[in-house]
Order: structure tokens, then C-alpha cells, then sequence
């Protein structure tokens, strides 16, 4: 395993360190701060190098800042609502994939243009309003004219208006992480439409709603401010406000052997069971049109699973027998508009059915999908 | 009984040496009368969060209140938003207990103690008080609080670093309440080897210690630790609850060897999603008389062919498999046994010539068996074909398979053979009425119509169908030209639509 530094540093290869992980090699390093940088794009690779420093490297002497980009994906805080704060059609459309991230907080939108960083650091000396002045100091350093200043709620707002950073934070037993966004040259298009959810209104939850606000990127507003200038302004604005040098150390997080049990993180935050399934009970109250006709749909779902599911159709549309037929195959399923064609397929293969009735239910199960 | 004893003994000792703190020490009944009378006493350090805790003498268990302590930032209140146990549930310290929310901060509140959980005192979105109960935990009788071990932001010195001691040199990490344990028991920590994380000595190592040293019956081992629901994030050093199975010891002759133990448990779970869904198809297929008939199909010809034509497909940006050849020489043979692409009525009275042939896919995906078709194949030519197979293998393979791909087939094809396989006897899938199952091809010796012996490339194909309107014969006529196209590729541009 090879850790490769960034500008100023020594490269370290394997044969040096043969034994150690990524956290023996911080103690070794005996410093009290470290900043890193993740080589990886990848939103669950990122996500399981956090969960992963988090439990694993001793943070009660120690702070860490890691700073890492990804191409373009939507995440949602702990304890959100996906089908509430995203566009679920739109992004399995662009190929946008959805990640939940186990700090709390609302719905961000990444890709290139937004730099994440995190900063690490034991439970007693958890402090978000000192990070975020490392952010809002660092860039006044770049630009002096350039009006950032952080909010009470942990935002950082440009020109008093527009949100250029949310942020959000993860508390353990002993340490603790915070991190946050910063929106450089992001895709205001495709963030604007991707987190507007198509199916809000007929959702009812108790699931953390994100509070949406204007945007707007720093390359907007100066030209010259690129990614790569802010994360290095920040990385020594970090250096001087908690007190140390060093280089920056980028981090593979695919190097299984330097991080034992990454890959099963990013494996883990990958599971359906975690990203949709992590769902608070939430209920679906929505009126279909479906062929000229209005069916009044009512589910239930718990953990991404249907728990319950009625629908009242207009009897001479759809005789009730095949109502119940087809709600009790939904039944049981998870939310997801896959797993819900593939059981009324199974249900049209199983029940004798005439042509016309057969197209109803295949219209009345595309109106169905359309909410999930 | 012998820890009874030992706790008793150091207690005005240990009343001494804690008097700057808040304790409450749990007792068992048997001092039930020396301590309740005692005065709530206690004294406050300026500054420093303090703990009250009632004790209250259920049988000889106490049962201690945890409180919801401090997440720093002065924040006063969170929202619960899960709990990862419920009462009547076993935990060890540091196990996940529930989720907190608090101003976009999520906090993983842990078990400061062994025990069994006997009182939530929130639901799910209900707002917790810092510094107000939690949860009540059943502790085991003689096990003592400590101070709070994740305090933040306190002023005044950290606790944290009365827990390490300067032994010969060496920092000796151990718990508050290990300490304890030692100390009442006369013990030197130096002496103990620590067997946690970084050499921390643990209370199962204090307990042996004194095991070796006295002999003595010792309580219980601390209970199995109860898994916290997956992923949650646990402090690395839990090991999850998993079966073990006892290895025998390998003995040179002696003649008792221990029976091992197998603790693995039989695991039920609910039949959904798409296993429910193939269980109604196949229960429904039960119905269906099947019978089956089986050939083997000499492709020697078409994998020249194919060979051919590959390069022109990619570059017209499609990868070609055999499967288009062999789902289009079943249309064009299905054109002449349309009794192939009918379907039965639930009564048996009518029979439905279907006009479109909607040939479908067995699909392996990694959630089950799909079988998505392919529209109107008499329609389309090879390269067509292919094109769909691609978008139905892309959508299969990202899970966005819809309705319209999944229904309306009439006949279905499965490529077994992909994974292996040489016959099969596939099962029809209602409303259809037959199934053709191709098994791997293989490089196998044939005699040539010189007799000579030849290297073919042959593949079995495994045919079911519905009796009670199929019969063999038609079943054999159908699959002898289904196979002449193939061993004679020529012949299917000759017929081709």
C-alpha cells in the first residue's frame, strides 16, 4: 500500500510499512493534526473512508480535516425521506445515484463543483462554529472583499443571502465528525430539478425535511475561485487556526489492506435495506388518473416495505376481486417501482385475465410506480 | 456469595476515596439495610455536570435510570429517532442503544452498562431532555456506575485521564468501574494483562485474575452482546454475536473426545418481494401438464457466422450473442406452429392464437429471476433483436425493469447454458404454453456425412410444453425446424421476415 502526499510531503511506499493500517500510521506520524485528501470520486467509497476514520483512528489527542469531491449523486441526511426530498424518476433517469450518509441534516445535491470536508475530532472538543470560521477565514484570505459569515444554523450564507455550505455532524461514544458542503461550480440546473421531489404532497412523514434555500456557486461570483485554490486555502487556514504543519496526505479508501473493513462499509451503505429501507414510517395518500378514471390510492410503509396498501376504484372498472388481488400482491414488497412490476406481473400471469382487463391493470400499476 | 463478601469489606475505604464525587453505589438486598437509610449526600465540583441516580431494590437486581447526558454545544433537547433495542433486551456497555437527533447532528448514544433493558422512556420522534432519563437498565448485582466516560466540554479537569495510570513506566488504560473492581479486590493492575483494545484491561480480565488467584466461584460471564441492527456504527472492539462451533481438540490417543456442539440457529424469515412473486407463478405453472422433449443442435455453422458478423454489430454499437439467432429462428419456426404461441383459457375451453410473438428471457439478476421480452419478433430482424437485448440486459441489470418488458410474453426462451447446464426441464410460465431451455454449447466429436469424425460444437435444448393441447409430435416437428435454421444458417435468410 502506497500513500501518495500531495505537494510538499515524502512518499511513504509499502514495504516500509508493512504491517500497519491507516490509524497505527497516524499515531506513528505523532502528530495532533492531520489534513487528507480522498483520491477516489465516489460517493459510498467517501462516505465508508469517514465512517471508517471515524471509528477506527484515536481522535482523543488528535484532529483530522479530510476533503474529498464526487461526482454527481443526491444525499440524504439519517433520518430523511427520499421520495420527500428528491426527484426519485429524474435521477434513475440521469443515472444519479441516491446515497444516505449516517450524519443527520438535510439533502444535498454533490458533483465536481462541490468540495465536502470533514472535520474530525474528539466528542470534548466538538466545536462546528470553529470549523465553519476556518471555512468563512480561509476564503475572506483569498478574497478580503468577499462577504461569507456562518448562521446560527450552522450555514454558511454569501452576501447574507445565498447558501454556499450546509452542514451537518455525526456523534459517537468518544469522538465525532462534522462535516460540510461548499458550492464552487456545481450544476445549479440539474441541482435545482433533482432535489425537487415529484411525490411530496402526497407523502405524509415525521422523516427531518430539508429547509431548500438559493444557491449560488463561488465561480460565480469571482471566476478565479476553483476548487482546487479553495481546498488548499482551507487546508493551511486549518493548519494555522488549531496550530500545526504538515503536508496534505491523500487516501485511497480502496486500499482494503490500509483501511481493514472499508469495502464491506461502502458495501453496506450501498444495501437498499440502508438507503431506502432507513425510511421513518411514512404514509402515501395520492389521487391517480387512470384512463379517464380516479382511483384514491392509500399505503402504509415501514422500513421501505409496503405495510399496508387500498385502493378505491370505481367497481365497473376494475371488479374489486382484482382490486384485492392486486393489493394484496403489493403487500409485503418493498417500495420500488421494480419490485412492484415484477409482482403484478407474476399477479397478471396468475389470475385468468381478458385482454382489456389485463391493459387496465398494467396502466393502473404504471400509476402506481409513478409515486415511487 | 464471595463477591458479595470482597464488595462489602473496601466500602468505608471506598466511601473515603469518592467523597468529592456523586456516587451511588448499587447493592444487592443482602446490604439493603446498611444503605437505605443512608442521606443522599454529595457534593458538586463547580462547573462539572452531575448525576443523580435512585437505585430502586427490584428483587436482588437494581435497577439503575441512564441518563440522556450531555452532547455539548449546550444543546438542551434532541429528538430520538430510533432505538436499536427494546425492553426485555440484553446489552453489554458500549452497545448502540438508540439514534438522536439534534440540529442536523446525529448522536449513536451507547450502554455505559452491562444489563437488560427494562423501560424506554421515549418513542420515536419524541423529544428527549439532556440530563433526564433515558432508559432504565437491570444491572447485575454488584456492578457499580462510573463517572461519564463521554462528558464534553467540561472545564474542569477531564476525567479522562484519572483512567490512565504511570505503572513502571507503562499507561494501564481501564474503566472507572474496572478500577473499582480491582481496588475492592486488593489487585494491582500492573499485575492483570489487559486483554482489550490497546492492552486495556477488561472486567472478564479481572475476573480471571481473581479466578486464578482464589479459586473461587465467580459470577456469570457478562451477557451475550445483542448485534445492533446493520450498519450501525459500533465501537470496533464488540464482537458481533455470531454461532460458533466448537472444534473438538485433536487428541493423540485418548479415548473421550467431546461431541462438538453445533450452535448454529435456524433462521425464518418471511417469503416477499420477488421470491413471492415466483412463488405464485410456479404454484400457478402446477397446473400445467408439461411434458418435455429434448435435441441436441449442431451450431457449428452459426458460431462462423456469428464470428462474422460480430465485429459489424460493435461497431454499430451493439454486442451479439447467439441468443438473437435463436430467438428469431423460434419466430420464424412459431410462424409455422402458431399452436406454440397460443394460450389456454383458466376453464380449458378456448385456445388463444396470440398473432405477436413476445418471446421472452429467463434473466438472472442479482434480486431473482426476470423474464422480461422482447416485442414483436416476427417483426424485427437479428441486429433488431439485439439492440432490445442489450436495453432489456441494461435495465435488468440496474433493476429498472417496468411492467410493459415484464408482461405479455407468449413464449420464452432460457440461455441456462450462460451458467451451465446441459438439459434441462424448464417450467412454462402461465399463460404461455411453452419453454425452451439451451444448455451450454460444447466442443464435442460427431461423424460428418462422410463418416468421418468431426469437431462440432453442440448444444442440447430442452423443450416443455402443455399437453393438454401440445402434443409430441407437433413438439418435435416445431424444434426440428427450429434447429435446421440454426445448423443451416444459409436457410434462415431464405425464409427470413
Amino acid at each position: 500500500m502506497i500513500l501518495r502526499l500531495l505537494n510538499r510531503a515524502c512518499v511513504l511506499s509499502g514495504s516500509v510499512r508493512l504491517k500497519s493500517t491507516l490509524s497505527t500510521f497516524f499515531d506513528e506520524m505523532g502528530k495532533s493534526g492531520i489534513i487528507l485528501k480522498s483520491a477516489t470520486t465516489g460517493i459510498f467509497e467517501n462516505l465508508a473512508l469517514e465512517d471508517w476514520i471515524h471509528d477506527h483512528v484515536d481522535l482523543q489527542n488528535r484532529s483530522m480535516l479530510l476533503s474529498w469531491r464526487n461526482s454527481p449523486a443526491v444525499v440524504i441526511g439519517r433520518h430523511q425521506n427520499p421520495w420527500q426530498e428528491c426527484n426519485l424518476p429524474l435521477m434513475r433517469r440521469l443515472g444519479i445515484p441516491l446515497a444516505r450518509r449516517r450524519s443527520g441534516g438535510g439533502t444535498v445535491f454533490h458533483d465536481f463543483g462541490n468540495i465536502n470536508m470533514t472535520f474530525f475530532i474528539s466528542k470534548k472538543k466538538y466545536d462546528r462554529h470553529r470549523n465553519l470560521k476556518v471555512i468563512t477565514s480561509a476564503l475572506k484570505a483569498l478574497r478580503p472583499d468577499l462577504e461569507v459569515a456562518a448562521t446560527d444554523r450552522f450555514d454558511i450564507l454569501l452576501n447574507g443571502h445565498y447558501k454556499i455550505s450546509g452542514t451537518a455532524a455525526k456523534l459517537g461514544r468518544t469522538s465525532a465528525y462534522h462535516h460540510c458542503t461548499l458550492l464552487c461550480s456545481v450544476d445549479r440546473s440539474v441541482l435545482s430539478s433533482v432535489l425537487k421531489s415529484n411525490t411530496s404532497e402526497v407523502i405524509k412523514s415525521n422523516a427531518t425535511p430539508s429547509v431548500p434555500s438559493p444557491v449560488r456557486n463561488l465561480l460565480d461570483v469571482d471566476p478565479t475561485l476553483d476548487s482546487d485554490t479553495i481546498m488548499n486555502a482551507v487546508a493551511s487556514q486549518y493548519s494555522n487556526e488549531f496550530g500545526f504543519d504538515g503536508p496534505v496526505i491523500t487516501v485511497d479508501p480502496s486500499h482494503e489492506a490500509l483501511m481493514p473493513g472499508i469495502h464491506k462499509m461502502a458495501q453496506d451503505l450501498q444495501m437498499w435495506e440502508w438507503i431506502y429501507g432507513r425510511t421513518p414510517k411514512f404514509s402515501v395518500c395520492s389521487s391517480l388518473v387512470v384512463d379517464d378514471v380516479t382511483v384514491k390510492l392509500d399505503m402504509d410503509i415501514k422500513n421501505g416495505a409496503v405495510e399496508q396498501c387500498a385502493m378505491e376504484i370505481p367497481e365497473d372498472w376494475l371488479p374489486s376481486e382484482m382490486v384485492n388481488e392486486f393489493t394484496s400482491a403489493l403487500n409485503g414488497s418493498k417500495y420500488c417501482p421494480n419490485e412492484a412490476a415484477v409482482l403484478v406481473a407474476a399477479f397478471t400471469r396468475t389470475v385468468s385475465v381478458t385482454a382489456d382487463v389485463a391493459e387496465k391493470i398494467h396502466r393502473l400499476c404504471a400509476g402506481v410506480v409513478s409515486v415511487m | 456469595m464471595a463477591t458479595v463478601i470482597t464488595v462489602r469489606a473496601p466500602f468505608a475505604f471506598m466511601r473515603r476515596l469518592v467523597s468529592a464525587r456523586l456516587h451511588r453505589h448499587c447493592c444487592s438486598t443482602v446490604q439493603t439495610a446498611c444503605f437505605v437509610s443512608r442521606p443522599h449526600s454529595y457534593s458538586l465540583i463547580a462547573g462539572q455536570q452531575h448525576r443523580f441516580f435512585r437505585t430502586s431494590y427490584v428483587a436482588a437486581r437494581p435497577v439503575l435510570q441512564f441518563k440522556l447526558s450531555d452532547i455539548g454545544e449546550g444543546i438542551m433537547e434532541v429528538t430520538v429517532k430510533e432505538w436499536y433495542v427494546k425492553e426485555g433486551d440484553k446489552v453489554s456497555q458500549f452497545d448502540s442503544i438508540c439514534e438522536v437527533q439534534s440540529d442536523k447532528a446525529s448522536v449513536t448514544i451507547t450502554s455505559r452498562y452491562d444489563g437488560i433493558i427494562r423501560k424506554l422512556y421515549y418513542d420515536v420522534d419524541s423529544i428527549a431532555l439532556v440530563g433526564k432519563p433515558l432508559i432504565d437498565i437491570e444491572t447485575e448485582a454488584g456492578q457499580v456506575e462510573g463517572p461519564q466516560e463521554d462528558v464534553v466540554e467540561t472545564p474542569a479537569m477531564s476525567q479522562e485521564e484519572h483512567t490512565h495510570q504511570e505503572i513502571k513506566g507503562h499507561k494501564t488504560q481501564a474503566t472507572p468501574a474496572v478500577r473499582r473492581l480491582a481496588t475492592e479486590n486488593n489487585i494491582k493492575l500492573s499485575e492483570v494483562v489487559g486483554t482489550g483494545k490497546d492492552g486495556r484491561i477488561l472486567k472478564e480480565d479481572i475476573l480471571n485474575f481473581i479466578a486464578s488467584q482464589t479459586g473461587a466461584i465467580l459470577p456469570p460471564a457478562p451477557f451475550q452482546e445483542i448485534r445492533p441492527p446493520p450498519p450501525a456504527a459500533v465501537a470496533p472492539s464488540t464482537p458481533a454475536a455470531k454461532p460458533k462451533e466448537k472444534m473438538s481438540p485433536p487428541s493423540i490417543p485418548t479415548p473421550v473426545i467431546p461431541k462438538p456442539v453445533f450452535t448454529g440457529k435456524d433462521h425464518t424469515e418471511p417469503i416477499k418481494g420477488f421470491q413471492k412473486a415466483m412463488v405464485k407463478t410456479m404454484a400457478a405453472a402446477l397446473k400445467i401438464p408439461h411434458f418435455g422433449y429434448k435435441d441436441e443442435v449442431d451450431l457449428s455453422l452459426l458460431i462462423r457466422l456469428r464470428s462474422e458478423l460480430k465485429g459489424l454489430a460493435e461497431s454499430r454499437g451493439v454486442k451479439l450473442s447467439y441468443m438473437p439467432f435463436f430467438i428469431k429462428a423460434a419466430s420464424l419456426a412459431l410462424l409455422h406452429f402458431p399452436i406454440l404461441n397460443s394460450s389456454l383459457d383458466e376453464n380449458c375451453t378456448n385456445i388463444t392464437y396470440k398473432a405477436a410473438h413476445n418471446i421472452g428471457l429467463a434473466m438472472d439478476t442479482s434480486q431473482g429471476l426476470l423474464v422480461p421480452n422482447v416485442k414483436n419478433v416476427q417483426m424485427l430482424s437479428v441486429f433488431e433483436i439485439a439492440v432490445e437485448l442489450n436495453r432489456l440486459q441494461t435495465l435488468g441489470a440496474a433493476g429498472q425493469l417496468g411492467t410493459t418488458d415484464l408482461t405479455g410474453g407468449t413464449f420464452t426462451l432460457s440461455n441456462i447454458g450462460s451458467i451451465g447446464g446441459t438439459y434441462a426441464k424448464p417450467v412454462i410460465l402461465p399463460p404461455e404454453v411453452a419453454i425452451g431451455a439451451l444448455g451450454k454449447i460444447q466442443a464435442l466429436p460427431r461423424f460428418n456425412h462422410k463418416g468421418e469424425v468431426v469437431k462440432a460444437h453442440i448444444m442440447n435444448v430442452s423443450w416443455s410444453a402443455d399437453h393438454r393441447i401440445i402434443d409430441g409430435a407437433t413438439m418435435c416437428r416445431f424444434s426440428n425446424l427450429w434447429r435446421s435454421y440454426l445448423e443451416n444458417p444459409a436457410s434462415m435468410v431464405l425464409d427470413l421476415k
